[in-house]
C-alpha cells in the first residue's frame, strides 16, 4: 500500500461545510461525505505558475494607480511555510480586500460607502526562497453584509496560496488582532475554537517603518509533507 | 506547526485575482485533440450559482503533469501548463478551451481513465471542494480506480457529455439530490 504524499488534515482546523450561523453554507454546503482518494500524481502535482510575469508594483497596492488610495498604510508580510515548517520558495501569493472605508472595487459590491479611485484592492507577490512574501496596502474597512440584523464583516484580507500541488490549495482570510468584531462574525467563528485564531494576523512593531506606515505579520502554513514518503 | 484554516472566497475576488489567468489552455502547437470543457455551478436547489470560481488542473495529452513531481519520461509541451481559472459568471458556466488529458498511473499499478482535476469556490463554500471530469464513452472509465471507488449510481454526476455545441459539458451540484461526487485529496 502506497502512502499519501501529503498529510491528511484532522478536525479541528477548517471550517464544516454547513456552518448554520453563515446563511450562504445551507444551498451551498454538500451534505454527501467526500470520498478520500489515494494522492495520485493528479493530487501531488499542481500549478506552479512559474511562467507568470508579474509587474513590479503588483505587491504594493498603494501604488497601482495615479494617485494615493485614502486610508491607514500597511505592510502586511509574512512567510509562506509547510507543516513541518518548511518554507515553500516561490510561492505565489495573492491578496484582494475592500478600501479603506468598506467597499471593494466589484460591481456587486452595493455598500453605500465611497470607492476610492485610487484603490483597486489587488495584489500578487511570488514568495522568496525563505516563502517571505510582503504587501504594502490600505488597511481595510469594516462592512455590513445581510447575512443577519446588524452584522458587520471585521476588517479583512482575502489570501489564496497554491502550494506545489493540488492538494495543497487553500484560499483563506487574514483578520486584525483584537478586531471586536471578531467574536460576532460566522465567517471568522465557523472555524473551530482553537485554530481562527491563527487567522490572526500580528501586530510587528519591529517591522513598521517609522513615519510612514504600520505593519503586520501573517504566516500561512499548508500541508506538509508525511515523514517518510515512499518515493522512487 | 498547524495548518491554516480555510475560508471563503466570498463573492467580490472577480476583477482581482481571476483577470489574471486564462481559460485558454493549450496555445498553438500543444499536441493532443483540441476540446472545449463547460462546467456550471448549481446549488443545492439546482439555482445557477452567478458568483462561482472554478479553478482545472490536469495532464497534457501524453499523459505528463507538467510538475517536478512527475518524474515519467513522458513530452511536455512548451506554452501548456495544464492549469486554468475562471469564473462562473452570470449564467453559472465557466468555459476552458484545452486539450484532452492523456492516462496518468494509479498507485496501487494500472492506469487511471483521463480526467481533469475541477477545484470549486464560492460565497457559501468556507472550503475548496474538489472534483473530477471525465469524459462520456472513454473506454477506460471501465476500469477507472477512482470511478469504481464511487456508488454506480452516483457516476455520472463525473462523466462529461457532449452538448449541442460540441463542447464536454458537466453541471456540478453543490447539493440536493443529484449531488456531484466530492473528493477528499
Amino acid at each position: 500500500m502506497t502512502q499519501d504524499l501529503y498529510r491528511r488534515t484532522g478536525a479541528g482546523t477548517h471550517p464544516a461545510n454547513l456552518s448554520p450561523e453563515y446563511k450562504s453554507t445551507g444551498g451551498r454546503a454538500p451534505r454527501q461525505p467526500a470520498i478520500v482518494l489515494p494522492q495520485t500524481l493528479s493530487e501531488i502535482t499542481g500549478p506552479l505558475l512559474e511562467a507568470e510575469r508579474l509587474d513590479a508594483l503588483e505587491n504594493d497596492l498603494t501604488r497601482q494607480r495615479s494617485g494615493e488610495p485614502l486610508g491607514e498604510r500597511i505592510v502586511v508580510h509574512g512567510r509562506v511555510l509547510d507543516e513541518n515548517g518548511k518554507a515553500i520558495p516561490k510561492a505565489m501569493v495573492e491578496i484582494w480586500q475592500c478600501n479603506a472605508a468598506g467597499r471593494y472595487h466589484h460591481p456587486g459590491d452595493q455598500h453605500d460607502a465611497p470607492l476610492d479611485p485610487n484603490f483597486y484592492g489587488g495584489g500578487r507577490v511570488r514568495a522568496d526562497e525563505d516563502g517571505g512574501y510582503q504587501f504594502i496596502t490600505i488597511k481595510p474597512g469594516a462592512y455590513p453584509w445581510k447575512n443577519h440584523h446588524n452584522a458587520w464583516r471585521p476588517a479583512h484580507i482575502h489570501f489564496s496560496l497554491f502550494g506545489p500541488a493540488f492538494a495543497t490549495r487553500l484560499i483563506t482570510q487574514m483578520y486584525f488582532p483584537a478586531d471586536p468584531l471578531l467574536a460576532y462574525d460566522p465567517i471568522y467563528n465557523s472555524v473551530p475554537a482553537g485554530a481562527r485564531e491563527r487567522l490572526q494576523a500580528a501586530f510587528d512593531m519591529e517591522s513598521t517603518r517609522p513615519e510612514w506606515a504600520l505593519a503586520y505579520r501573517f504566516d500561512i502554513v499548508l500541508r506538509g509533507r508525511n515523514a517518510t514518503p515512499l518515493e522512487n | 506547526m498547524q495548518p491554516t484554516p480555510s475560508q471563503t472566497i466570498g463573492p467580490f475576488y472577480w476583477g482581482t485575482i481571476v483577470k489574471v489567468y486564462r481559460a485558454d489552455l493549450a496555445p498553438p502547437g500543444v499536441a493532443g485533440e483540441r476540446l472545449s470543457v463547460a462546467l456550471v455551478l448549481h446549488d443545492a436547489e439546482g439555482a445557477i450559482v452567478p458568483d462561482g470560481l472554478f479553478e482545472i488542473w490536469q495532464a497534457n495529452s501524453h499523459g505528463r503533469y507538467n510538475h517536478p513531481e512527475d518524474r515519467r519520461n513522458l513530452p511536455l509541451d512548451a506554452g501548456f501548463e495544464g492549469y486554468g481559472r475562471a469564473s462562473t459568471f452570470t449564467d453559472g458556466c465557466s468555459t476552458f478551451d484545452t486539450v484532452k488529458p492523456g492516462r496518468v498511473p494509479w498507485p496501487a499499478g494500472g492506469m487511471q481513465a483521463p480526467h481533469i482535476n475541477v477545484s470549486i469556490f464560492a460565497r457559501g463554500l468556507l472550503n475548496r471542494v474538489a472534483t473530477r471530469l471525465y469524459f462520456d464513452g472513454d473506454p477506460a472509465n471501465a476500469e477507472d480506480p477512482v470511478l469504481k471507488m464511487v456508488d454506480p449510481a452516483r457516476r455520472s454526476t463525473l462523466i462529461a457529455r457532449k452538448d449541442a455545441k460540441g463542447a464536454w459539458r458537466l453541471p456540478i451540484h453543490l447539493g440536493g439530490p443529484n449531488e456531484t461526487v466530492f473528493f477528499d485529496v
